[in-house]
């Protein structure tokens, strides 16, 4: 449908995209936008590749977004960046931690980690990076890596800052709340 | 107006029982299933809600409520209608008393199943109505008016969803409970008792209801019209609709509600109204096949493909001949699932891999047991047959081709339905060794409680199954518990139950990793002391890699001291860090 938002947040199993979904669709929803979000369960979440879609706008009917219908990718680690990339529309932005985590083909010596993932899509899309997880192991919790980045992608939406902090607030578990806000300030502030 | 929120379709088939006024639910953990009984739990004040140890007990459980007069139900993945089929198929004779209603969770795109099956035509085969919600706010109505029918047209009903609605969340009107009081017992031979004379009337009773229920699904409201553009018409349901709704915004549509059985003058007016008739459905062509023995012409599975998922591009290119344009797909390597780092699975995996043994597999976590590098299981078919077809193995080729195979499965899987088959192998006199994985927990759902753990589903302390006094119960005279991550003592018990005769159950109980709250030294490589030999690497930890150097590297934000690597390194080079 028109004027919908189309997000996509990507990663490997374990590192908060279901998490980090749900704070996005709390502040669509929040604005009052309709809201469809795409969560995986299961054994895909056990160090798998992992997609979770969030969709807002008027009306939204499909849950999912597909090649060529991204605006945002947030991505959480650059293979799967890059594994995404042509989810992107030609004028999407892509959202990513720069950071590295080799899959057990790579880890085994079955396949290459490819080089340089971040500079050759910059020449093709919208690029904004951090290193999420040195930002978040500063804050004394590697965990909240996917805070950064949301910060950072926040950084370049329209919601308020205040916003965010609320529904961070309600969605993150009350004794993680400190330590997620400011994660998101680092991503925010980078 | 009720409150509006934002729901998983679980979470809004749990608020929907809880508004319909539900007082039973039984249920075994399953993807995509298992959070609608894990969202009931908030209610529980005023209903009950527990884990059952498999599917068949969990429908029987609901039965048994629904004849005591209370709306009762069950849920489950779509191969735990198949351990659930017995009950069900016979349920469906004696009908119900109070609304009995059967949850059951597709798989299309296989993100966490063994099979693809379509349970409509499990629920076609078993006469039983299905119900087919298209996103959260109807997976609410949708669960209570499937009470309502089923108490209205005596037959249990499937509400049918799919990992793609249980899983997506969208906007929910909360209602307020209505109770609905028991209805008093009636003993009643002829439709409870199903032998054969009783059965016989019964069969001709739900035929009856089913030709009733098939004339008012013309007009009952989960059915509509959507009258556009009359060029392209589309019969859909389910999370399908979602796509042709976003593909093909102008076209006209009949989205069923209700897709067993199907409202057939509904469909022959429709299809008379339009020029081209299309349907779509995921999976197998289960609406088109009975719309064509209708005499209905229409197209459908020579566009749509029965596997996995659809799209709105897939309908749009299918239908309109263009897709949103897209560039290619970047070649990249795969990141398939894995066992976690710390995973007590892992070195129970590497002893083997180590002792060249193949391992019929079962349904779990246990399952990556089969992806490199470790790749010992050979085989995983459905809950518990990793000891059963063990089995057979051994009675075909004999017990030293045997010698060189284990059975692994968890507890919880074990509790399932492996007791059976261990029970099997006792009492027919086999030769041969089962790993129990004992990690305490249901892993792969998201950590369910199960009758080993000592917690109900509403976390309060109950009895606990005494594992090892149960496998020696069965007649198992070998039995010997092991810490997973003793790699000395495991490589001797598999060695020694390998040269007996006999069955032995080693089990290895050591807590999920993810649930293990022990803060644990991380562990370190001193490169110095690094001959760069891979022995550590073998195990196929996620958290260590090689570097360019050749030597190895323990990513800290991983690592969780299990201290597998640490007791393969035979140069002191990786210790605790610290130490």
């Amino acid at each position: 449908m028109n004027g919908t938002k189309s997000i996509m947040i990507v990663g490997v199993g374990g590192q908060g995209t279901l998490l980090t979904s749900r704070i996005l669709g709390g502040i669509a929803m929040e604005n009052g936008f309709d809201v469809k979000i795409s969560e995986v369960h299961g054994m895909s979440q056990r160090g798998g590749s992992v997609v979770t879609y969030v969709r807002y706008g008027e009306t939204v009917a499909e849950p999912i977004v597909e090649e060529g219908q991204a605006d945002v990718i947030i991505a959480f680690e650059r293979l799967e960046a890059l594994r995404y990339s042509h989810f992107l529309k030609k004028d999407g932005v892509l959202i990513a931690n720069d950071w590295r985590i080799d899959p057990m083909p790579v880890l085994i010596g079955a396949a290459e980690y490819p080089e340089q993932i971040l500079e050759n899509l910059e020449k093709q899309v919208k690029v904004y990076s951090v290193n999420a997880t040195e930002e978040a192991k500063k804050l004394g919790n590697s965990r909240v890596s996917n805070l950064v980045v949301l910060g950072l992608a926040a950084k370049h939406m329209d919601f308020s800052k205040e916003q965010w902090y609320s529904v961070i607030e309600h969605t993150v578990p009350p004794k993680t709340i400190d330590v997620n806000k400011a994660a998101f300030d680092a991503g925010y502030c980078s | 107006m009720g409150k509006k929120v934002m729901m998983l379709g679980n979470e809004a088939i749990a608020r929907g029982a809880y508004e319909a006024g539900v007082r039973v639910s039984a249920a075994y953990p399953g993807t995509p299933s298992t959070e609608v009984s894990e969202a009931l739990v908030q209610y529980k004040d005023e209903l009950y809600a527990e884990w059952s140890p498999n599917e068949k007990v969990a429908a029987e459980v609901a039965i048994g409520a629904s004849m005591a007069g209370a709306r009762a139900m069950a849920c489950m993945k779509h191969v735990g209608l198949n351990v659930a089929a017995d009950p069900l198929y016979t349920a469906s004779y004696m009908g119900v008393t109070g609304g009995l209603v059967l949850v059951v969770a597709d798989d299309p795109g296989l993100y966490s199943s063994q099979n693809e099956q379509d349970t409509r035509m499990v629920a076609r085969a078993a006469h039983v109505p299905v119900l087919e919600p298209s996103d959260s706010g109807e997976a609410k109505e949708f669960m209570k008016l499937a009470f309502d029918y089923s108490e209205k047209y005596d037959r249990p009903f499937i509400l049918r969803t799919t990992t793609r609605l249980a899983h997506s969340q969208s906007t929910v009107e909360l209602a307020e409970r209505v109770e609905h009081d028991l209805i008093p017992y009636e003993k009643n031979i002829a439709k409870r008792v199903m032998m054969p004379a009783m059965a016989k009337g019964r069969h001709a009773v739900i035929e009856e209801k089913m030709k009733e229920l098939e004339k008012d699904s013309c007009v009952l409201p989960v059915n509509r019209v959507e009258m556009r553009d009359k060029k392209i018409g589309v019969i859909t349901s389910g999370i399908p609709y979602q796509y042709v709704r976003e593909a093909l915004p102008d076209a006209s549509v009949l989205k069923l509600g209700m897709v067993n059985p199907l409202p057939k003058q509904a469909i022959l007016d429709f299809a008379d109204a339009v020029d081209e008739l299309y349907i779509i459905e995921e999976l197998d062509p289960m609406i088109e096949t009975q719309v064509r023995a209708f005499g209905v012409s229409c197209k459908g599975k020579e566009l749509f493909t029965p596997l996995g998922e659809y799209s709105a591009n897939m309908i749009r290119k299918a239908i309109l001949g263009v897709g949103v344009e897209a560039k290619a797909p970047a070649e990249v390597p795969n990141r398939p699932p894995i066992l976690c780092p710390g995973c007590p699975h892992r070195s129970v995996f590497y002893v083997l891999k180590k002792l060249e043994i193949h391992a019929a597999g079962d349904i779990g976590c246990y399952t990556l047991g089969a992806v490199a590098p470790l790749a010992v299981v050979d085989s995983t078919i459905c809950m518990g047959a990793s000891i059963s077809s063990m089995h057979g193995i051994e009675k075909a080729a004999g017990k030293e081709f045997a010698k060189d195979w284990v059975a692994v499965i968890g507890d919880s899987t074990f509790l399932h339905t492996g007791v059976n088959s261990l029970m099997n192998m006792a009492y027919n006199k086999a030769n041969g060794t089962v790993i129990i994985l004992d990690n305490s927990t249901t892993g792969m759902t998201g950590h369910q409680d199960h009758a080993a753990t000592g917690l109900t589903l509403q976390k309060e302390p109950t009895c606990s199954v005494n594992i090892p006094e149960l496998v020696r119960a069965l007649g198992v005279p070998h039995v010997q518990e092991i810490n997973a991550f003793d790699l000395e003592a495991l490589e001797t018990a598999i060695k020694r139950a390998k040269d007996e005769d006999g069955i032995h159950v080693i089990i290895t109980k050591t807590p999920c990793v993810l649930l293990d709250k022990r803060k644990k030294p991380l562990y370190i490589v001193h490169s110095d002391k690094c001959r760069k030999c891979g022995m550590c690497l073998k195990p196929g930890c996620p958290a260590m890699s090689k570097q360019a150097d050749g030597t190895v590297h323990i990513d800290d934000t991983m690592c969780t001291g299990c201290g597998l690597c640490g007791q393969l390194c035979k140069f002191s080079a990786i210790e605790k860090a610290g130490e």
